[in-house]
């Protein structure tokens, strides 16, 4: 442990090249037996991350299907059957298979336990267990998808989704049913950890901030899949029984299955963006060279966000035929979500102010977050207006809303992470240049994508059709060719990435000169990720504080 | 330490915290299951203000005695599995034997009562889709809405169900513990599996306790109705 932190320490005045330790956590074993049983949180990570990458791509390959068939007002391409099931197949593919796990199960796994000071998570192999979980559902949710696919949108509205649709909605319900037990065994493996496992002088408050953010995660995933699950038993049952709740000739209500839907899939929204959050308090800190403005207040805004993000469901539902008072209140909730978000930009702005900023690749990403999370936010309070929402209810106003803070977002902020932790999961750097590139790529791409889609729903295109009036064309060719750029930025770090397993400079132990615990650990960390049991005795983000001294 | 070798795994740093880890996983795993019953109870309970009237008609149908006798039979079992798990921190393999077969015994007895009542409720034609007559429940008096008294038949079967399938699972666990004792591994020491079962057992009991007055108990019982 002679070159641990160093903190402030700048690493390009290092004299010697880092050098990658003798052995580590991939090369202790090696064969397809030693990772298909491994309970290491950090192999299993390495599985999350093969698997939700292969998702992403697909769920990718259907969005681009979607924007080139939009090119045209007749959607000459695709069907309108076909178009149905190709939407369908991105919204299902991307909220269960990649949003909601892509952090936790990724980053969280990987860098949660080091970040406490722990050897594993509380539970190793329900970890991995969570994986298999995983991996059944996301199978059977593909084969469902391939062989037939489902039309109902990925939101399983009754009562097309129990009596019109003659799609594959049951196989595709058992897929998420089993996956939502993978969300709950992880949030509940995390939980358990930051309770019990905190190292020695790890206290609450000295926690990095993308505990914090995990922590509130884990809460929701714990109590908002179980609903999810029995909403898709009840769709089931109804659907193979011929006879169920929700059945309206029965007297039953398909407003109660939106109830159920969105009181896990609003929340679930903030367990898609918390995690995405705490990566770029993470980094901020980091390449501002400053402690965080206002720890406090950020940590606490993640618990706000879990808590209040249970209490506006029913924004969702302002046109379904709720009465007019529960929408003032649920519309009064969602203004309140606005409060914990915005602090936290402040607080990463404030934290930028005066700091000593450097734009490696992972701030990149970081900034266009929080660029990019702002105007999803921020339109996200237009929506939450009443009458607003009800000019641009079911338009592309909505879509460009949510894949600001879905992709602009989480996408963005889990790009930002895994360029942070990819030299401590590797051990080796990846190309500067190309990295930088495709943030810019990814940026530019976004923007031209979505923002249109923001005018488009304005003026009254709905979602869910393939084909518009003539007169959207333009902007929905300007959203297709931002997509054609969009693509070309995802797939360039599948290549450099890649490329730097093989070709990249060994990166020591702490390339960026971080604090958190997880820097004071050879890249790639050994099997048990610390030599000896680590002792807290300060902060999270004590850059600055100290002098450069210690330069060996 | 050093008596405790083998017991720990190898990330945690001693055994208090590993049997605080395994306690404190199963509460949260109960904090799941009681949102998953949550939603149905939610569901239910928001046609049973809605329809009250039909489904208090509905409740009145099934089976109360065999739904009370089950009830003790299940409460009875939760007796033996908290004397399992006394059994295995006092160090004595044979009394914790017979409380985990007991155990499992009661839960079978549930089973064996739970089919006879279904049954009735296909002879008595109280199956939605399967066996069900409209018209006798709007030949009633005061008549009833066939449609929600099959609504509250279809919350029936899914909610005796689920909990049903958590027996399963939970006579799967005892079952696994009866392997583990018999080959000695349940010791003072490591008592934590019966206990965590244990916790699990409860959970599905007290779930019982809510589905007796909500679905036997909402309508109106005469003595004569009180027969198997």
């Amino acid at each position: 442990m002679s070159d641990a932190i160093v903190r402030g320490f700048v690493p390009q005045a290092k004299a010697r090249p880092p050098r990658t330790p003798e052995t580590h956590y991939l090369n202790v074993e090696y064969g397809v037996k030693s990772w298909l049983l491994t309970t290491d949180h950090k192999r299993i990570a390495i599985l999350y991350l093969i698997a939700v990458t292969a998702l992403f791509l697909l769920g990718g390959a259907a969005a681009t299907m979607i924007r080139l068939n939009l090119m045209t007002p007749r959607g000459e391409l695709l069907p309108a059957d076909t178009y149905n099931k190709l939407f369908s197949a991105h919204g299902i593919i991307m909220v269960w298979f990649f949003l909601v796990p892509v952090v936790p199960t990724v980053l969280g796994n990987f860098i949660l336990p080091m970040m406490v000071g722990a050897r594993d998570l509380a539970f190793p192999k329900l970890n991995l267990i969570s994986w298999y979980i995983f991996t059944i559902g996301g199978i059977i949710t593909l084969w469902a998808i391939l062989a037939g696919g489902v039309d109902t949108g990925w939101t399983f509205y009754t009562p097309f989704s129990t009596k019109a649709a003659r799609t594959n909605v049951i196989p595709t319900i058992i897929g998420i049913f089993i996956s939502g037990f993978s969300s709950i065994l992880t949030g509940l493996n995390f939980i358990a950890t930051l309770h019990r496992m905190r190292a020695p002088g790890m206290t609450w408050t000295r926690m990095p901030l993308f505990l914090w953010s995990s922590y509130a995660t884990s809460v929701i995933l714990l109590l908002a899949t179980p609903v999810l699950a029995m909403a898709l038993i009840l769709v089931g049952v109804e659907r193979a029984w011929g006879i169920g709740i929700f059945d309206p000739d029965l007297g039953g209500d398909p407003i109660l299955f939106q109830h159920l839907f969105w009181f896990y899939s609003h929340p679930v929204v903030y367990v898609m963006v918390l995690p995405a959050m705490g990566i770029v308090s993470e980094i901020i800190t980091c390449f501002s060279r400053k402690p965080i403005f206002g720890y406090i207040f950020v940590a606490w805004a993640s618990v706000g966000i879990a808590v209040l993000g249970f209490l506006v469901w029913a924004h969702h539902m302002f046109v379904a035929g709720q009465s007019v008072y529960s929408a003032q209140v649920f519309s009064a909730l969602s203004y309140l979500v606005a409060v914990p978000s915005a602090i936290k930009v402040f607080n990463w702005t404030a934290t930028l102010y005066k700091g000593s900023i450097s734009f490696e690749t992972p701030m990149l990403f970081a900034l266009g977050f929080i660029a990019l999370f702002t105007m999803g936010g921020l339109t996200g309070l237009m929506l939450a207006a009443l009458g607003v929402d009800m000019h641009v209810h079911d338009t592309y106003f909505i879509i460009a809303h949510f894949h600001f803070i879905m992709v602009g977002g989480t996408v963005m902020a889990y790009m930002a992470g895994l360029h942070y932790w990819w030299p401590k999961m590797t051990g080796r750097m990846y190309s500067d240049f190309l990295s930088k590139l495709s943030a810019l790529i990814i940026f530019v791409g976004f923007i031209l994508t979505f923002l249109p889609q923001f005018v488009l729903g304005y003026l009254g295109m709905p979602r869910r059709y393939h084909v518009y009036p003539p007169e959207f064309q333009i902007l929905n060719v300007m959203s297709s060719a931002g997509a054609s750029i969009l693509a070309v930025g995802y797939l360039l770090p599948l290549i450099y990435l890649i490329w730097s397993l093989f070709a990249g400079k060994a990166a020591g132990p702490n390339p960026w000169g971080a604090t958190g615990l997880e820097w004071q650990t050879p890249s790639p960390p050994p099997p048990h990720n610390f030599d000896e049991t680590p002792v807290v005795t300060s902060g999270p983000y004590e850059y600055a504080t100290e002098e450069i001294t210690d330069v060996h | 330490m050093s008596t405790n070798r083998g017991l720990v795994a190898h990330h945690f740093e001693d055994i208090e915290q590993q049997r605080d880890v395994e306690a404190f996983g199963m509460w949260m795993f109960l904090a799941t299951e009681i949102l998953i019953f949550g939603a149905v109870f939610t569901a239910y309970t928001v046609y049973r203000l809605r329809y009250a009237a039909d489904f208090e008609a509905a409740s009145s149908k099934l089976n109360v005695l065999i739904g009370s006798i089950n009830t003790i039979v299940l409460l009875t079992s939760s007796l033996t599995m908290v004397l399992a798990v006394h059994a295995t921190r006092a160090g004595r393999p044979k009394m914790l034997m017979i409380c985990l077969l007991l155990t499992i015994f009661f839960g079978l007895t549930f089973f064996g009562f739970k089919a006879v009542e279904y049954y009735e409720d296909y002879e008595e034609a109280l199956v939605p889709g399967l066996r069900f007559d409209p018209g006798e429940w709007a030949e009633r008096s005061p008549p009833a809405n066939a449609g929600h008294v099959q609504l509250m038949l279809v919350f029936y079967y899914i909610m005796t169900g689920l909990h049903a399938v958590h027996m399963i699972v939970g006579i799967g666990l005892l079952t696994w513990l009866v392997y583990r004792a018999r080959r000695g591994t349940l010791t003072p020491a490591r008592y934590m599996a019966v206990e965590v079962v244990g916790l699990y057992w409860h959970f599905v009991d007290i779930v019982w306790i809510f589905l007796l007055p909500l679905l036997y108990l909402a309508g109106t019982h005469r003595a004569s109705d009180l027969h198997f």
